[in-house]
């Protein structure tokens, strides 16, 4: 076992273990701390598949902005720590979903040829990212800026109209 | 040119087993040393002061949800404004005028914010 290999399992571990945490913690604050846990081991992944960007791209919106928005979810609500069991009469619902799910995802590994030696894959750079982005793709990303301001200005008048001022 | 990268990511995985080493020698450390003694007063969140009553979670106003939701577009856009910044001078200009209207639709959006009166902390 090469040490890539070594390291890969122990990030692989560690994100497990951190995503284990997000549904078996009984306080939901721990919950959000074990998904950052999570969160943070894909990004560790991303940067072991020789992919940079997407790894900063995983720190920052997913580490970053999409806990803070699920920790203030959480502040927003009155929300307790669970007590009682969560599950329900959707019990069944949720095994089937769960078995297809898997199902599914095994099938997608095994099925799938896998490419091999990890020296082989390409690199892509940030500047290659930029290159791209500003040229081929500047359209699209001035539309991303629009969705954006969409997203803000709708939160806004959302939040305006609740409290009726 | 893949171990080149992973060169440089050496450097982060020295300073995260430190991390890990740190915050955790440190917790053990105070499993070891500190003496323990159970009383119910030292469960209490003040020393001296007023007794806290009621539940420690309280409900925040939703208006301050929109913090948030600021905080996640200018993130986002700083994602974008990273594969900018490492090449803008090779870009050319043409980039540059690209980054000025991305920059300016969404500093519409914070004007906007701002005339609504979103960012006053009540």
């Amino acid at each position: 076992m090469t040490y890539e290999e070594a390291l890969f399992y122990v990030i692989a571990a560690i994100t497990v273990a951190g995503a284990l945490g997000v549904v078996t913690a009984r306080n939901v604050i721990h919950s959000a701390l074990f998904l950052i846990l999570a969160l943070l081991g894909v990004a560790a992944v991303y940067v072991l598949l020789a992919s940079e960007f997407l790894a900063i791209v995983q720190v920052l919106v997913y580490g970053g902005a999409v806990t803070i928005l699920i920790l203030f979810a959480m502040m927003l609500t009155r929300v307790r720590d669970i007590e009682g069991p969560l599950d329900g009469p959707q019990r069944p619902f949720a095994a089937l979903a769960a078995t297809v799910f898997l199902g599914t995802t095994v099938l997608a590994v095994t099925q799938t040829e896998w490419r091999g030696e990890t020296d082989e894959a390409t690199v892509v750079t940030i500047e290659q990212i930029g290159e791209a982005l500003f040229s081929t793709w500047a359209m699209p990303f001035e539309i991303a800026s629009l969705l954006l301001m969409v997203a803000l200005i709708g939160a806004i008048v959302l939040a305006r109209g609740e409290e009726g001022e | 040119m893949t171990s080149e990268v992973f060169n440089v990511y050496i450097a982060v995985l020295i300073a995260t087993i430190f991390g890990f080493v740190l915050v955790g020698s440190a917790l053990i450390g105070n499993l070891i040393l500190s003496p323990r003694q159970k009383s119910p007063h030292k469960g209490v969140t003040y020393e001296c002061g007023m007794l806290p009553i009621g539940r420690s979670r309280a409900q925040v106003h939703f208006r301050y949800y929109l913090f948030a939701i600021l905080f996640l577009i200018f993130d986002i856009e700083a994602v974008f404004l990273f594969p900018w910044a490492v090449s803008f001078v090779e870009l050319g200009e043409q980039a540059f005028y690209e980054m000025l209207v991305f920059i300016g639709i969404l500093a519409f959006g914070l004007l906007y914010a701002w005339k609504k009166g979103v960012l006053n902390w009540r």
